[in-house]
């Protein structure tokens, strides 16, 4: 359909420019709407690092903290905890005795997963479908684990977990409980950023 | 006349299945409008322009925002200060508030001048005014929904203007609140109303308003029937296809546009207090009245006619009298295309008594939206009052001063 | 044309601006200054010293304030936040409730984080400047821009006390010798002295002020320094469409 005198060539320039300053103002007229979805001052805050004093935290015990809306367990484990995590025969039973999947920070890829072999910080969050597994350190034969040496039981599937929060191959859930960013000065604990 | 135009494959097969190509060429690079519109023609366009921009940043602040009387002002500074450029989608939908009853203003200032309203357009013009009340409830409520001292004292005063009406008036107030005292649960309802059920409406009213300009064809400055004129496709010839030369064509004018639109935004949000008013910075609060309450700018014209009845009328008091002239006073706007009984459609060839008219009646509206912002005073009423009389001389005296005055002929062709 | 001419018209009837219908106190001008973080941060001190006792600041977080006034997190944990849990993030909540505000007060007294978006900036200067001795009042002051406000003079130690109501002139004036402006020393004589100069502690206000401003829209820097980049993307967009609409305008007649 061409029109005679007309310079099509000038007319797709100039609609080809005008087309291309006009995206770039819809890139700009989208910013705000993109943008507004990010987390909000309020979610950052309510979100933001949480501490807590351990200084209290008996040897063998577990305390619960809270951290964006998830339990986060926080045992001082005894020596032969610390010792037991170690063994050959555990680590036959894991799925991921090493810790190869991402599911900690880079200090906590060990066989206690943690900064020091002591404190254990790790989400309360089972990775199968996300019920809170239950504490269960006593070294005692369990109806669903016959050599039960301590560790986490999801009862909403059957999951386990050992001290170091490390899953047992053969139950539902698929990875190690995570271990979220944290960082300890003195007694202070502060779960959700490293040093 | 096949074309020899290539359809791409894919466009075909939607063709075959939904009339993609025939709605695009019948409405916009076949639809042909006159070739003289003048700068009063982009009003359309902007205020759609708007209504998007309405859509768009309101959907996203509803995101936030929370409809309750307890959360619903904090919601609001949420989304100012916590929410990323949270503030800027607050000021994009307010501003356009604004610009969109400042757009609609003028394009039916368009039609006042130049008869787009008569014969055959009647009805564009009824849905047009349909689309302008159900903008005037939809900014009121929106209005509301901040839950500042003018929002919460501004819907105060509006309804209970219907407890002017005789019988029903108390019960009317009581049935539009939900409850015996404006409260979250008038909130909530004007919510919905406001996300929901009036955007809808204003949408279809929209379209409806567009397809009986498009059944008829748009008018122009000169008011010559381009039908009478064309060639042997059938083409009018003093006209253009709407695509692309009212749309791609009209960017420098869209350009200009934004450039006020973001110049009030980014600039002067508040509007000199006339956007957003000062007064609903502070929470409702109703044991506390605000010293002065003035709706926003938009409505300034209606309220100073309400506020200047105020004396009886025979039996009927002051107040149901100004909530009467309030209400007539939009109504009366709906029967414009009646009252006109000119035989030609543009002012440019109408009497003098016509273009005299239209003036001062813009005057008139211009005073009276200023007034209704103003508090009361001796000068204020007196202008008020005669604000009032142009605005219905304007209506009531047309069919006479329409009809009897000498006008001017229309030339057959648009001239070059 | 005439058209045109009936736009303008209409147009600066409108903006025909009508200032301050019925002002009876006199308003002195204070122009504030969002990019002077020291000013702000002086506000900032001021407020916290003054003002936070009683007034909250609901609206605005600690961390933003310390972003925006430069100031670093520890320092201003350390320095300006007194509530011994309150977190970097939080809302800055000052706990007096609204029972004891009334009681103490006859009026619970409101959080002032957009005091200057509702009053303006030129009427909460003013306000704070106004005070006066006066007997006949709980709290033994009264104020010439607010009547009989519930508000003890906290800035007494700074400005001293106004023995009488202060003298609000209604235009500037000029000193006749000089040819200068006056700067107005709206009070007469002090019943109390203050530890600052008329001339400090208006300096002391107009920070409280800035800051107030600053309080009211955080974001005020940003929304001009975007509105400048939006305008000069618009310039740009203006010369593509021009020409085109040009290109296209041949098309006709």
């Amino acid at each position: 359909m061409t029109q005679s005198g007309v310079n099509q060539g000038r007319r797709r320039f100039l609609y080809i420019a005008t087309g291309a300053v006009g995206a770039v103002g819809a890139v700009g007229v989208a910013t705000p709407f993109v943008k507004s979805w990010f987390p909000s001052e309020k979610a950052k805050a309510v979100g933001a690092p949480v501490s807590l004093d351990i200084g209290n935290l008996k040897v063998g015990e577990m305390v619960i903290a809270e951290w964006r809306g998830k339990p986060v367990f926080v045992v001082r484990r005894t020596a032969e905890m610390i010792e037991a995590l170690k063994s050959a025969k555990l680590k036959e039973r894991l799925t991921d005795p090493n810790s190869d999947v991402e599911q900690q920070p880079e200090f906590a890829k060990n066989d206690t997963r943690s900064l020091s072999e002591e404190l254990l910080v790790v989400e309360g969050v089972c990775t199968h479908l996300g019920c809170s597994p239950k504490f269960v350190p006593e070294v005692e034969p369990q109806a669903y684990d016959a050599n039960w040496q301590g560790g986490f039981f999801c009862p909403c599937h059957g999951s386990r977990f050992d001290l170091s929060g490390r899953v047992f191959a053969g139950v539902p859930a698929p990875s190690n409980l995570k271990v979220p960013p944290h960082r300890v000065d003195g007694n202070i604990l502060t779960i959700g950023e490293v040093a | 006349m096949s074309n020899k135009n290539f359809k791409p494959a894919w466009l075909d097969w939607i063709d075959r299945r939904l009339p993609v190509s025939n709605a695009y060429e019948k409405h916009m690079s076949k639809y042909y409008a006159p070739k003289n519109f003048n700068w009063w023609y982009v009003f359309g366009l902007l205020a759609m322009i708007v209504f998007v921009n309405q859509l768009l940043t309101g959907i996203w602040l509803t995101m936030s925002y929370v409809p309750s009387a307890a959360e619903a002002f904090n919601s609001v500074e949420y989304i100012m200060r916590d929410v990323d450029m949270g503030w800027l989608l607050r000021y994009m939908h307010s501003t356009g508030a604004s610009f969109f009853f400042l757009t609609v203003y003028l394009h039916m200032f368009r039609g006042v001048l130049y008869g787009s309203y008569q014969k055959p357009r009647e009805l564009i013009w009824v849905f047009g005014m349909f689309v302008y009340l159900i903008m005037m409830a939809e900014g009121f409520m929106g209005y509301v929904l901040p839950w500042g001292q003018t929002s919460y004292w501004g819907a105060q005063v509006i309804i209970s203007l219907f407890g002017a009406i005789p019988v029903i008036g108390e019960g009317l107030q009581e049935w539009i609140r939900g409850d015996f005292l404006i409260s979250g649960i008038t909130l909530n309802r004007f919510f919905a109303l406001h996300v929901i059920a009036l955007p809808l409406v204003l949408a279809l009213l929209v379209v409806m308003h567009v397809l009986a300009l498009h059944e008829v064809g748009s008018n122009n400055p000169d008011g010559i029937d381009i039908k009478k004129h064309v060639d042997d496709k059938g083409v009018p010839l003093d006209a253009v296809p709407f695509h692309p030369y009212f749309t791609v064509g009209k960017l420098p004018q869209v350009v200009l546009f934004l450039f006020v639109f973001c110049g009030v935004i980014f600039f002067m949000p508040e509007g000199g207090g006339y956007f957003l008013e000062h007064p609903n910075f502070e929470m409702a609060n109703a044991l506390k009245t605000p010293a002065h309450i003035a709706p926003t700018w938009y409505y300034g014209a209606f309220y100073s006619i309400l506020r200047a009845i105020d004396f009886p009328i025979f039996f009927i008091e002051a107040k149901l009298g100004g909530f009467m002239a309030m209400g007539g006073a939009i109504a009366i706007l709906f029967v414009l295309p009646w009252l006109d009984r000119s035989p030609v459609r543009s002012w440019r060839y109408k009497g003098w008594m016509s273009k005299f008219a239209i003036i001062i009646f813009a005057i008139a509206f211009a005073m009276l939206t200023y007034l209704g912002g103003q508090p009361v005073t001796a000068l204020n009423g007196i202008l008020a009052k005669i604000g009032t009389v142009i605005y219905f001389a304007f209506f009531l005296l047309m069919p006479w001063y329409t009809k009897y005055e000498k006008t001017k002929p229309v030339p057959e062709r648009v001239p070059e | 044309m005439i058209k045109k001419i009936l736009i303008i018209l209409s147009a600066s009837l409108l903006a025909s601006a009508v200032s301050a219908a019925g002002a009876e106190v006199h308003l002195d001008k204070m122009k504030p200054d969002s990019h002077d973080n020291i000013s702000l941060q002086e506000g900032l001190r001021t407020y916290m010293d003054n003002c936070a006792g009683c007034h909250s600041l609901g609206f605005a977080r600690y961390n933003r304030v310390a972003r925006d006034l430069d100031i670093p997190e520890s320092l201003f944990m350390d320095n300006i936040v007194f509530a011994e849990d309150a977190k970097f993030g939080d809302l800055m909540k000052f706990s007096m409730t609204e029972q004891d505000g009334k009681k103490w007060f006859g009026a619970a007294p409101p959080d002032l984080t957009n005091v200057t978006r509702v009053r303006g900036v030129d009427w909460v200067y003013t306000y704070l400047r106004s005070f006066y001795k006066d007997d006949s009042r709980p709290y033994g002051v009264n104020n010439s821009v607010f009547k009989d406000v519930g508000m003890p003079h906290v800035l007494l130690g700074l400005q001293g006390l106004c023995s009488e109501k202060p003298h609000t002139a209604t235009g500037q004036e000029i000193d006749p010798l000089t040819g200068h402006e006056i700067t107005h020393e709206s009070c007469a004589n002090y019943a109390v002295e203050g530890s600052q100069t008329t001339d400090e502690f208006n300096k002391t206000v107009y920070d409280l002020v800035n800051f107030l401003n600053y309080m009211g829209e955080p974001y005020q820097n940003d929304r001009r320094r975007l509105g400048w980049f939006v305008f000069a993307f618009l310039t740009i967009l203006l010369v593509p469409s021009i020409l085109l609409q040009r290109e296209l305008h041949k098309d006709i007649h």
